[in-house]
């Protein structure tokens, strides 16, 4: 169990060239995923999905048919894998998580004032309290952008430890909304403050901000846990969210995972993705292996 | 079907192959020399075999061209030097030159699997570097052609007449495209030898320069081994020799040229520093080593061979860079994820494991990336030697393979004084966040190309080329071009 530190004994995080990152992130981009590896690769993607809304007009019928497609993605075909999680507002937990009873499919819940996160810290630890005792299993904090913009690091480090301690046994997902961070420099100090200060999970984005899961500041974040774990030998999951809509995105971040991380984190305990339509897509490319032709959009159930 | 559930294991999760096909190229059992437009069979009647080296088949048989031929090859440029090159004007040289880029943008994919099928390099290099970059290398030159007045304003150029250019095994469409871009523009004629391991593409290339429409005799191109090369260098109606290769060879050319009057570029070999400080971007400078000395399997003249890391970090980007190196896909340069492909010839595989056996014995430590090697063909694993001093062999010779020795240092001053204590000096680069750092160093390190937190990136605009032991002259952009002019008397 690692123990947070304070903010003043953090390794200082390394300079990032934003040139040297999107040459190396090309060459991710260059796999050639195909036969085998692509069937396996695109099982490997639904189950790592965090099915999301997060709308304002989000109804209990709404979160209702998005929990029964979580785990009846495309009955059509027997040996597709559920996805990982449902990601819901504090408000809608308790019905994901009944919908979801005596399913493998977890509940995680957005709080801390989601998306902007402007708000004080009780409103943020009640917030997220609630959130876990309706049943979560796991907590999307989003940070204080606006103190790490300001500079109050410290703020921020704290912030993220008293979240922490509020989740109790819920996993925390700490989201950087690297849209508004803007520099990869920013990324890879928020990425760093987040692991430090207790996440389990460090996130791109709210989904509300572009851009938002590039696959540079995915490299970025990665490089972040990779350093991490050759410090202290402890695993940091990662999750992209927002703007990764296609299979050959995802597999590409697969690539990147493989590639930086090791096999170790592919599988969903470590590794999500973010997405309300990368299901049907990669749900597409299955049928089009499985079958060999491509089949219409109608073909996908939209919940 | 029961659902599968995800374990809380990683999933063993690989590339299946993903070869590039080979059903889009022809390559003719022999092949003939290049001659005014035509193929013509070698007065030696020799031929010699060109080879895979990734599994050792036998690709092709290639003419050896003997004196007879190189004369022969030599008057056919002459003649149409004096009869139509010098005559045609600048506006329709270019247009030429346009149209061979195109053939060979439109040959692209062809290009690429035969430069991968001869030299051993990944597709993914010769598909993404070598062919677009040798197409660009026409596409620039073209554009100077008609250009001269403006490229050496006030100083009246002409052609130098028939150049003779003998390029290495390494980059071996890209090395032709360097050579005959610039000669072209310049409204020079060509007699070219590709190196003896890499004929292929410089045929393929022929075959190209023939559909185009240039007029026979423009460019000639001849093949075979060393003595073929010799009779170029000796022939005594050449009036400039081009020559990237060994340094030992350069020397032997420079000899023979002594006071003949030929002009010559010589791009020969290097030991370039590539020097990391401890405010650089590690993660990229760590790819920058990578690219540096494993890129082309290290069979790069400039390839950053001599590593120097500010001792303060060493540990750190020695461990992201062992790290790395077992990233790296080593097998089929067909495979499309391939990322080290074959050794280029058996010989070459000789000299750089008769190098690690010096660097063992020198009491360096050895680190070699953990992938397995194919059962057939030429391949050398990626290597790295720590505990390296100034004084080492395997800091000081070209060792031309994947393998990289590592120095540490403590001060700014140092590292130049150490960078520069080499007979060669063709290129070095620099990682530091500091901007005031990179122009600083890049003023007083000895070397023809510096980059600045990036490697081995080459551009037709800008000019290559050594100091020292590395050569002299310089390919590429305007000094690339004047290379081939002489100033109007």
């Amino acid at each position: 169990m690692k123990v947070p530190i304070s903010f003043n004994k953090l390794p200082t995080s390394p300079s990032i060239d934003k040139v040297g990152v999107e040459e190396r992130v090309a060459r991710f981009q260059t796999r050639s995923i195909k036969n085998e590896s692509k069937r396996q690769g695109l099982d490997l993607v639904l189950s790592m999905i965090d099915l999301t809304t997060l709308e304002g007009k989000d109804t209990p019928g709404k979160v209702k048919q998005m929990c029964y497609k979580a785990h009846h993605l495309h009955d059509a075909y027997a040996g597709v894998p559920n996805v990982a999680a449902v990601c819901v507002y504090p408000s809608m937990v308790r019905i994901a998580k009944t919908a979801l009873n005596g399913t493998d499919v977890k509940v995680a819940s957005v709080s801390t004032a989601f998306p902007s996160g402007q708000s004080t810290r009780e409103i943020k630890i009640t917030d997220t309290k609630f959130a876990v005792d309706e049943g979560a299993d796991e907590i999307d904090m989003v940070i204080s952008r606006g103190k790490f913009l300001a500079g109050e690091y410290n703020f921020v480090f704290d912030e993220i430890a008293s979240i922490k301690e509020a989740c109790g046994k819920a996993r925390l997902k700490v989201i950087l909304e690297t849209g508004e961070l803007c520099t990869l420099d920013n990324v890879r100090k928020a990425s760093h403050i987040a692991i430090y200060a207790g996440a389990d999970f460090i996130k791109t984005s709210t989904g509300k901000i572009q851009p938002a899961a590039t696959m540079q500041v995915t490299y970025t974040m990665l490089m972040a846990i990779k350093d991490y774990y050759d410090a202290t030998g402890i695993m940091i999951g990662m999750k992209p969210a927002g703007g990764i809509s296609t299979s050959k995105l995802a597999l590409h971040n697969l690539v990147m995972v493989k590639e930086i991380l090791g096999n170790n984190w592919l599988n969903n305990e470590w590794f999500r993705f973010g997405a309300s339509s990368l299901a049907n897509d990669v749900l597409m490319q299955i049928m089009k292996l499985e079958t060999g032709v491509y089949q219409s959009s109608d073909y996908f159930s939209i919940d | 079907m029961a659902k599968k559930k995800p374990g809380k294991e990683g999933v063993n999760w690989d590339y299946s192959p993903s070869l590039e096909s080979t059903s889009h190229i022809t390559i003719l059992p022999k092949y003939e020399l290049f001659i005014n437009n035509e193929w013509v069979k070698p007065s030696s009647k020799k031929y010699f075999k060109t080879t895979n080296p990734a599994n050792e088949d036998v690709l092709s048989e290639i003419a050896w061209a003997n004196d007879y031929d190189v004369d022969l090859a030599v008057k056919a440029a002459r003649n149409a030097y004096n009869d139509v090159w010098s005559k045609t004007t600048p506006k329709e040289r270019s247009k030429y030159i346009y149209r061979i880029a195109r053939l060979m943008q439109e040959h692209a994919r062809e290009l690429s699997v035969i430069e991968t099928l001869d030299a051993g390099k990944p597709i993914r290099e010769s598909r993404d570097i070598d062919v677009p970059l040798a197409c660009n290398h026409f596409f620039y030159y073209a554009g100077w052609a008609d250009k001269l007045e403006y490229a050496f304003p006030n100083q009246p150029m002409e052609a130098l007449g028939v150049a003779g250019q003998i390029i290495p095994w390494n980059f071996p469409l890209l090395m032709a495209a360097w050579k005959i871009a610039p000669a072209l523009a310049a409204g020079n004629c060509v007699v070219l030898k590709p190196a003896e391991t890499t004929s292929l593409t410089a045929l393929k290339l022929a075959e190209i320069i023939k559909a185009s429409g240039l007029p026979p005799g423009v460019v000639n191109i001849i093949t075979g081994h060393g003595d073929t090369g010799a009779a170029i260098v000796n022939h005594p109606d050449i009036n400039k020799i081009a020559f990237t290769g060994s340094t030992n060879v350069g020397k032997i050319i420079q000899r023979a040229i002594a006071g003949t009057g030929k002009k010559a570029t010589l791009e020969l070999g290097g030991k370039s520093a590539n020097i990391i400080f401890d405010d650089a971007p590690i993660d990229q400078a760590v790819e920058g080593i990578v690219n540096g000395i494993f890129f082309n399997q290290g069979h790069v003249c400039c390839a950053g061979s001599r590593l120097f890391v500010q001792e303060n970090i060493a540990e750190l980007v020695i461990r992201k860079l062992k790290h790395r190196m077992d990233s790296l896909y080593l097998g089929n340069p067909l495979d499309k994820n391939t990322d080290i492909g074959a050794i280029n010839s058996k010989e070459q595989l000789e000299t750089i494991e008769k190098y690690i056996k010096i660097g063992i014995s020198e009491g360096a430590e050895i680190y070699q990336s953990t992938c397995e090697l194919p059962g057939k063909g030429y391949f050398c694993r990626p290597t790295i030697f720590t505990n390296v001093a100034q004084s080492s062999r395997i800091s000081q010779e070209e060792i031309f393979g994947p393998v990289l020795s590592i120095q540490t240092f403590r001060t700014v001053d140092e590292v130049i004084q150490k960078a520069n204590n080499s007979p060669y000096g063709l290129a070095a680069g620099v990682w530091t966040d500091k901007g005031s750092r990179i122009f600083n160093l890049t003023s007083k390190l000895r070397a023809g190309v510096i980059w600045a937190n990036t490697y081995n990136k080459f551009d037709p605009t800008s000019p290559f080329g050594g100091y020292k032991e590395s050569g002299f002259g310089r390919e590429g952009g305007l000094h690339g071009l004047g290379a081939y002019l002489k100033m109007k008397l």
